[in-house]
């Protein structure tokens, strides 16, 4: 049975649209313009009880949106949604005590106060059983590394010490379900690591279903076997992550070692030369053309050795992105969600 | 019921050290809040003249002063700094957030908070406010009966009520005016009139008098302050039947507060479009 389950979510917004310009800001006082702004549309997708799955799309998408409506702190405009059996936007305390939302942006600890008041004050709001509170504190603040730092006043943590923090209070009351909003973000790559390996490894223990959005790869690499993609509020992919280099990637890395020093000159016919340290060479080939390209390359030229490997996560996101984003209506004229059977 | 109590408890208890933090600043502000009475006696006086026996709208000089500074006590229980404009700021930036997906009432939290944030304001005032009614002493007509102390005891604890709920409804129109600072601005204009923080409201015109007294602003100084004052003939200003009365109609006041603030969260909260992040 699913945690979460989403049927034709949407959520709109008026938003006031102004030209530039003082006249227009004038004119703006009188008449004012608007337009309505899809940022969840028609939404639809199951995640089951155990999952980790990785929410992506370009800014404005929709991740935070449909993040936000599953946490209740906002209303749909239509469709339906339940998680843990509850309607998100009743916000029923029942559901509220059985979820956390930790947004990387927003900080929820009090922030002149050391993190074990807030801690204390989690216990009570959340009804937690003293030793299981103080059960989870020991094991939270162990697995994070901040044991020694719940005394000191929030304020006068780093950036990746407060995340550690926030991730502590977001777990005290030991949630079913997890909504990630970047949680790694602005941190550097020692704390980004540190964070992702506690969630593998919290998520591995305790079988909790989480919904996480990343624009760091390498926390979805990390983390999740599958991934949905939206974008202008629509799903473009929803299906498991090594599928989307398969599904969006158009080309293919060929990698090649030259028997001599010298590289031949003519390798721009064969694809595109992404990187050049004689004897090696990378060559971007369309997928389609892989067999060809080899058998001409090894035909024509003595080779010591050749790997052919799929183009990485990150490029082929950013790729799709910006694909995406240059014709924007493209994805109108595809599926909603699209069955991983009918990748490419 | 038990759980509700704790959660309470512990909002309080770590709001009150939250608020002892910035201890410094903290008692720095509240000391300056004394400077205007200072000011504000010396200006009744250039206006009272050096007759003690010139009467303005039926108060001496004497009960000016005595009234100026039982209203100052009220707008200590009454006034709420930062609160509006907290509640506007915690919807512009999104921290609202924590108060829709924790297991907490909003308002209820705010509350509470609005309590610690008094309480170690009255722990730091206390002295002072003791230090100024001492001086001023002579200014006052002596102690009215029990049933007239009490009145004005749950008066001051009303105003505490009817200044949260006004104040929070304030902030929560940000749900649908998300700068509300000018709207704050002339709440507060009014407020400092209406309240009887300016001048005693008797002192106003009918049929002025009449209608301002219809409002729940007189609740957050001049009641609280002419329940403990006599007239210059030694009769009080409120008799018990009065008193019962109005204090009747400050619960109503603060009935209709509570279930306007609730309708304003309800329907706030569902336009609200978490903007901020």
């Amino acid at each position: 049975m699913s945690v979460i389950s989403v049927q034709d979510l949407s959520k709109s917004y008026r938003v006031f649209t102004k030209r530039a310009g003082l006249r227009a800001s004038i004119s703006g006082l009188f008449h004012r313009q608007y337009k309505t702004v899809h940022a969840v549309d028609k939404v639809s997708f199951e995640v089951a009880k155990g999952e980790m799955v990785a929410f992506l799309g370009p800014n404005g998408a929709g991740k935070t949106t449909t993040l936000k409506l599953l946490a209740g702190l906002i209303y749909p405009t239509g469709g339906a949604a339940r998680v843990l059996s509850h309607i998100p936007w009743k916000r029923e305390n029942v559901y509220r005590r059985r979820f956390s939302l930790v947004m990387g942006q927003k900080n929820q600890l009090w922030w002149d106060l050391p993190a074990q008041e807030s801690f204390l004050l989690h216990k009570e709001i959340y009804r937690i059983e003293p030793e299981t509170f103080r059960n989870r504190l020991d094991e939270l603040t162990t697995l994070l590394d901040v044991r020694d730092l719940v005394g000191q006043p929030v304020r006068e943590l780093s950036l990746g010490e407060r995340m550690r923090m926030e991730l502590i209070a977001a777990l005290l009351h030991g949630p079913d379900v997890l909504l990630l909003d970047e949680p790694t973000i602005g941190l550097d790559v020692v704390s980004q690591r540190r964070v992702q390996e506690f969630l593998r490894q919290y998520q591995t223990d305790r079988k909790i279903t989480v919904l996480l959005t990343s624009h760091y790869m390498k926390d979805v690499e990390a983390l999740c076997q599958r991934a949905i993609i939206i974008n202008e509020g629509r799903i473009i992919h929803d299906g498991s992550l090594a599928d989307v280099v398969d599904r969006f990637s158009t080309h293919k890395v060929i990698d090649l070692q030259f028997a001599g020093a010298e590289l031949p000159a003519n390798l721009d016919q064969y694809g595109t030369v992404v990187e050049r340290r004689p004897p090696r060479v990378k060559l971007e080939v369309p997928r389609n053309d892989i067999p060809r390209v080899l058998n001409e390359l090894l035909s024509n030229y003595s080779i010591e050795d050749v790997g052919v490997k799929d183009r990485p996560l990150e490029e082929v996101i950013a790729e799709l992105f910006s694909r995406h984003r240059s014709s924007p209506k493209q994805h109108d004229s595809q599926p909603a969600t699209v069955p991983e059977s009918s990748t490419e | 019921m038990m759980n509700s109590v704790r959660v309470n408890w512990i909002i309080l208890r770590t709001c009150v050290e939250e608020r002892l933090v910035y201890r410094a600043d903290f008692a720095f502000a509240t000391l300056v809040r004394f400077l205007p009475i200072v000011t504000q006696i010396f200006l009744w006086r250039a206006i009272y003249g050096k007759d003690p026996n010139t009467q303005l709208n039926t108060y001496t000089y004497s009960n000016m002063v005595a009234y100026y500074l039982m209203a100052m006590l009220g707008r200590a229980f009454s006034s709420m700094p930062g609160l509006a404009s907290g509640i506007a700021r915690d919807v512009r930036d999104g921290s609202i957030k924590k108060y829709l997906t924790q297991p907490v009432d909003m308002l209820g939290y705010l509350f509470w908070h609005r309590v610690a944030h008094k309480l170690v304001y009255y722990f730091v005032a206390a002295v002072p406010f003791a230090f100024v009614f001492f001086m001023c002493r002579d200014y006052f007509d002596g102690w009215p009966d029990g049933w007239t102390v009490s009145a004005w005891i749950l008066s001051l604890l009303l105003a505490f009520l009817i200044g949260f709920l006004l104040e929070s409804l304030i902030g929560l129109i940000s749900f649908w005016f998300l700068e509300v600072s000018s709207l704050l601005f002339i709440y507060m204009m009014f407020n400092y009139f209406l309240s009887g923080h300016m001048i005693p409201l008797d002192w106003l015109p009918s049929p002025l008098s009449d209608w301002v007294r219809l409002l729940p602003f007189k609740y957050l100084a001049y009641f609280p302050a002419a329940i403990m004052l006599r007239r210059p003939d030694g009769t009080p200003r409120y008799s018990h039947e009065e008193l019962a009365s109005e204090l009747q109609m400050e619960m109503c006041w603060v009935v209709l507060l509570l279930i306007a603030n609730r309708i304003a969260f309800a329907r706030g909260v569902r336009r609200y479009g978490a903007f901020g992040g």
